[in-house]
């Protein structure tokens, strides 16, 4: 292990964790469009499809955002460790990084738009939208991992095809699989959350979904072995029986035990074991293709000067200790169910205080020009930067200070402004 | 080989216009809302806790939009500059992974705030907003460290092409463009903010709707952002002294100074043409005065670089100008506004006060955006100022007019939904705003 091997385990981590999670919100997606042909009118197959919907959206809301701040994270962290691969990778692959971004803002857009509406027809265009952009970004980054592996990204600007490069077949493979396995994850996490709920009959319907998208997803990757084979033969070879092994053997047995746990609604470890299968798949990509990042370029050659990674390895470490505990917090509360419909917190009610004596208002507007006064003496007449520096703290301490003597909920709450 | 820069200018100018505004809300709404939530919690007064509820409706849109075009911004870096990002990408990369943990912070207590409302104690809930509050500070620190950099880089040493003896910490935060920079858009976000915030309720009291309800809703955004527009005057001062020293060629586009002249004059408005200002009300000395404090210091002109190294003129002159005007008159409407409050203790009665309220708002995000424009385009050719130019950073991918045409479709799509959303969110009736937060329709389920 050497210090130019650590930042791509942390972006490695990161993928894997952006595809559990981030992958199951785009599942979520992909199970609306399932049931929007039946959404329309009314009747009780309608009535389901629209809980279905309703359920697959509601579970994602207060994760969404940081679900997907993962994807960032992976980007920052290879840019700044592996520089090189980066800027080849992104330009070579720059259709699907498109088409990737453009799935994405479609579906913050619809995100943000359904709480502008709750009548049925517009709802069924968002959800459409919303359903379309779900498949279409994991199957763009699926296809960009794909390339990847099979050697389809040379080292340089723009050097590989525009379109050749993931449009054979182990970059589609790649994409459709990561479009199946977003679809099992999501039902796996919907029918846990269905159960947990008391939704008995949500949670069989979601059952059933992840029945068939496991097996679906497993079809996909036993008839993708041909495709690997012909397309991407070093890499099938040191999958299959090379040091890959052990993380494709991780991953058919977090899938199959996901896929009894599932049968036998235990919801809630199956959510583990299918995170199990995502990462194995991960694990056997990384250690099948490594040393190798890019076609002649190993990590070692791609990864930035020694101290900037270092730095890099610090920032995480302690980014990590302040996010991994935030993120526990963010989980527990909507995993304990706190943020289901119908949860109320016993409100204390509040007990009204003085509002601020006016008297101190007049000291507080004489702070504030005490500030404002210092920062024309540190900021603008003085030149040299540590004055600059006080300049800008009696700047901030002005506002402050201006703020509390304005005190603009007393000014609202007083004269009425027409007479 | 053909080259797409100038298409790849654009789309990142154009990702970049969008993004900004969104960043504003990021920055300085979370504060906002708190207050008023610290408001209610202190008076027990439930129309601070419906001003702080819709608002966080508004915040939770706004940042959803926010993640996906800072997202696409992401993705540009590598897309459109992979020469850039090939050979920099150890320097400055820091900054944005360390940003990338402040997203974190972001996402996950906007995610608690937005769903928390009723569902968490009401301390807790408060409690929540402070690492957001702090988020959009470290976020804005670690962005603006990068282009801090690309305005005055420093931290390693380029050899044969590629950059060894990297000190990335002394590149991002050891650099003194980074503090003036980021006061001054730290503040912009609070103008931006505040004058946006109020516009609409400034339209209400035009129209007669004056109950302390919209009084409120006024007096708090625009307090602040009153109070902060005569401070970044001042700031502005500072970030244009700083832009002499570091970057005179720059200054020279901005004042429209071909020849390098001792007791430089300023030029109000007019356009440069043929290495004069024309049409423009030119006033002695002040230009000297202003960037170097004495009246008779030299200013470079534009003729002390090659005419390939210079910036477009006309572009950087007129978003200074506008900026700076707009800016002032910003500062004007804020003094008058606190002198009122002062003197009357009132808000002010004229109708021409909130009609330039209300016009505040818009003008707010052109200064904006004006200002970015100075720093970018006053920064050509170079990307990483005196060390890259675009050319050498810019993509060979032949894709870059399709995606930027898609990018600019996509985005006007966007704009129609935001403005769609926001109009039904501010008409939603206000008994519906249970804390259900942006994506669950008022009355689903119900
Ligand atoms: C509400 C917005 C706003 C307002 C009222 C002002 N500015 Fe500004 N300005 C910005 C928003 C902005 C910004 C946030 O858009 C920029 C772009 C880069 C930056 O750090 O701040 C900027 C950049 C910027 C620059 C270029 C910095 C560079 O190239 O690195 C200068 C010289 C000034 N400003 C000066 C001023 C002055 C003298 C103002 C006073 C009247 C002023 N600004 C008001
Ligand atoms: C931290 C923040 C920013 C970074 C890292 C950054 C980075 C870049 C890069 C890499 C380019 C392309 C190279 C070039 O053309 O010089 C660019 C161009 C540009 N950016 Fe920024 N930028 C930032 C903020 C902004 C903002 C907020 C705006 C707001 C509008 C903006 C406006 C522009 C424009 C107009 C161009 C095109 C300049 C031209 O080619 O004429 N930038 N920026
Ligand atoms: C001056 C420039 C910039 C500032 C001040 C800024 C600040 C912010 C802030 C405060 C947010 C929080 C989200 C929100 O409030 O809407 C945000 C979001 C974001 N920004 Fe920027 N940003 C700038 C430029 C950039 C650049 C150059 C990039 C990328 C290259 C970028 C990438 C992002 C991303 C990915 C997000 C979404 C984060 C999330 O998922 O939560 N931003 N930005």
């Amino acid at each position: 292990m050497h210090l130019y091997d650590l930042p791509i385990i942390c972006v490695l981590v990161g993928l894997a964790l952006y595809a559990v999670l981030g992958g199951a919100d785009f599942g979520a997606g992909f199970w609306q469009l399932t049931t929007l042909p039946v959404a329309r009118g009314s009747g009780e197959r309608a009535e389901r499809a629209r809980l279905i919907r309703e359920h697959a959206h509601h579970s994602m809301g207060p994760v969404w955002e940081a679900n997907h701040v993962w994807l960032i994270f992976v980007l920052t962290v290879t840019w700044t460790a592996y520089p090189r691969a980066f800027g080849a990778i992104a330009s070579t692959l720059a259709v699907p990084l498109l088409l990737a971004g453009l799935g994405v803002v479609f579906r913050g857009i619809a995100y943000a738009l359904r709480s502008g509406t709750d009548r049925p027809s517009e709802l069924g265009v968002i959800d459409t939208i919303f359903s379309l952009s779900s498949i279409l970004t994991p199957f763009a980054l699926g296809a960009m991992v794909g390339a990847i592996a099979a050697r389809r990204v040379p080292v340089g600007n723009a050097a590989g095809s525009l379109i050749g490069s993931w449009t054979s077949g182990t970059p589609v493979l790649v994409g459709v699989l990561a479009v199946a396995i977003s679809a099992y994850m999501a039902a796996v996490y919907l029918a846990a959350d269905a159960a947990r709920n008391g939704e008995r009959e949500l949670a069989e319907q979601f059952r059933h979904r992840a029945l068939g998208a496991g097996g679906v997803a497993g079809i996909v990757a036993i008839v993708g072995l041909p495709v690997l084979h012909a397309g991407a033969h070093p890499l099938y070879h040191r999958l299959l029986d090379g040091p890959g092994l052990v993380g494709v053997a991780i991953s058919v047995i977090g899938g199959l035990s996901t896929l009894v746990l599932v049968a036998i609604r235990r919801f809630e470890p199956a959510r583990v074991s299918a995170a199990v299968a995502v990462a194995g798949m991960i694990i056997g990509w990384a250690l099948a293709q490594q040393p190798l990042l890019l076609p002649h370029l190993t990590l070692r050659q791609a990864a930035a000067p020694h101290e900037a990674l270092v730095v890099l390895l610090i920032a995480i470490a302690m980014g990590a200790a302040i996010l991994f505990p935030s993120l526990a917090f963010l989980f527990s509360l909507v995993l304990r169910g706190h943020f289901d419909p119908g949860h109320v917190a016993q409100d204390a009610p509040a007990s009204p205080r003085a509002v601020l004596a006016a008297s101190s208002a007049g000291l507080f507007a004489r702070l504030a020009v005490a500030g404002l006064l210092g920062g024309l003496g540190f900021l603008t007449a003085a030149d040299a930067p540590w004055a600059h520096a006080i300049g800008v703290v009696c700047l901030l301490a002005c506002a402050v200070f201006a703020f509390v003597a304005v005190d603009p909920t007393g000014l609202a709450a007083g004269g009425d402004a027409s007479s | 080989m053909q080259t797409y820069l100038r298409q790849a200018s654009q789309m990142q100018a154009l990702s970049f216009t969008v993004h900004i505004p969104l960043v504003c809300f990021g920055i300085a709404l979370p504060a906002i809302i708190a207050f008023m939530e610290w408001r209610f919690l202190r008076t027990g007064d439930e129309l601070y806790r419906t001003l702080a509820r819709r608002w966080t409706r508004l915040m939770a849109a706004l940042f959803a939009v926010g993640v996906i075009t800072g997202t696409i911004l992401s993705f540009e870096m590598g897309m459109l500059w992979p020469g850039f990002m090939s050979r920099f990408g150890g320097v400055f990369g820091l900054g944005f992974a360390i940003e990338g943990f402040s997203f974190f912070m972001e996402a996950i207590f906007i995610g608690i705030y937005v769903y928390g409302w009723k569902r968490l104690k009401p301390r807790t809930h408060l409690l929540c907003a402070v690492p957001i509050i702090l988020a959009g500070f470290t976020g804005s620190l670690m962005v603006i460290s990068v282009n801090a950099w690309m305005q005055h880089p420093s931290g390693f040493k380029l050899v044969h092409g590629r950059a060894v003896d990297v000190h990335p910490l002394a590149a991002l935060f050891g650099n003194s463009f980074l503090w003036n920079e980021l006061i001054h858009m730290y503040l912009a976000g609070y103008i931006v903010t505040g004058f946006v915030l109020a516009a609409p309720y400034a339209i209400a009291m035009l129209r007669g709707r004056r109950g302390r309800y919209e009084r409120t809703a006024l007096a708090v955004p625009l307090a602040i952002a009153a109070i902060v527009s005569p401070i970044q005057v001042l700031v502005g001062d500072w970030v244009a002294r700083d832009v002499a020293t570091e970057q005179p060629t720059k200054l020279a586009a901005i004042e429209g100074l071909a020849h390098t002249t001792r007791g430089a004059s300023e030029h109000l408005l007019g356009w440069y043409e043929n290495g004069q200002v024309k049409f423009g009300i030119a006033i002695p000395k002040l230009l000297s005065l202003l960037a170097f404090h004495s009246f008779n210091a030299k200013v470079q002109g534009l003729d002390a670089v090659p005419a390939s190294q210079r910036p477009p003129i006309n572009i950087t002159r007129i978003s200074f100008q506008l900026m700076v005007m707009i800016g002032t008159a910003l500062a004007v409407l804020g003094v008058w506004f606190l002198f009122m409050r002062y003197r009357r203790k009132r808000l002010p009665d004229t109708r021409w006060f909130y009609m330039a309220v209300a016009a505040a708002g818009p003008l707010s995000l052109v200064a904006l955006i004006a200002g970015w424009i100075v720093t970018e385009v006053g920064r050509q050719p170079w990307v990483v100022y005196k060390v890259m130019t675009t050319t050498q950073a810019v993509t060979d991918a032949r894709s870059v007019p399709v995606g930027y045409a898609a990018l600019a479709i996509a985005y006007v799509l966007v704009a129609i939904g935001v403005v769609w959303v926001l109009r039904r969110l501010s008409a939603a009736p206000l008994d519906e705003l249970d804390g259900a937060p942006a994506g669950t329709p008022a009355t689903a389920g119900a």
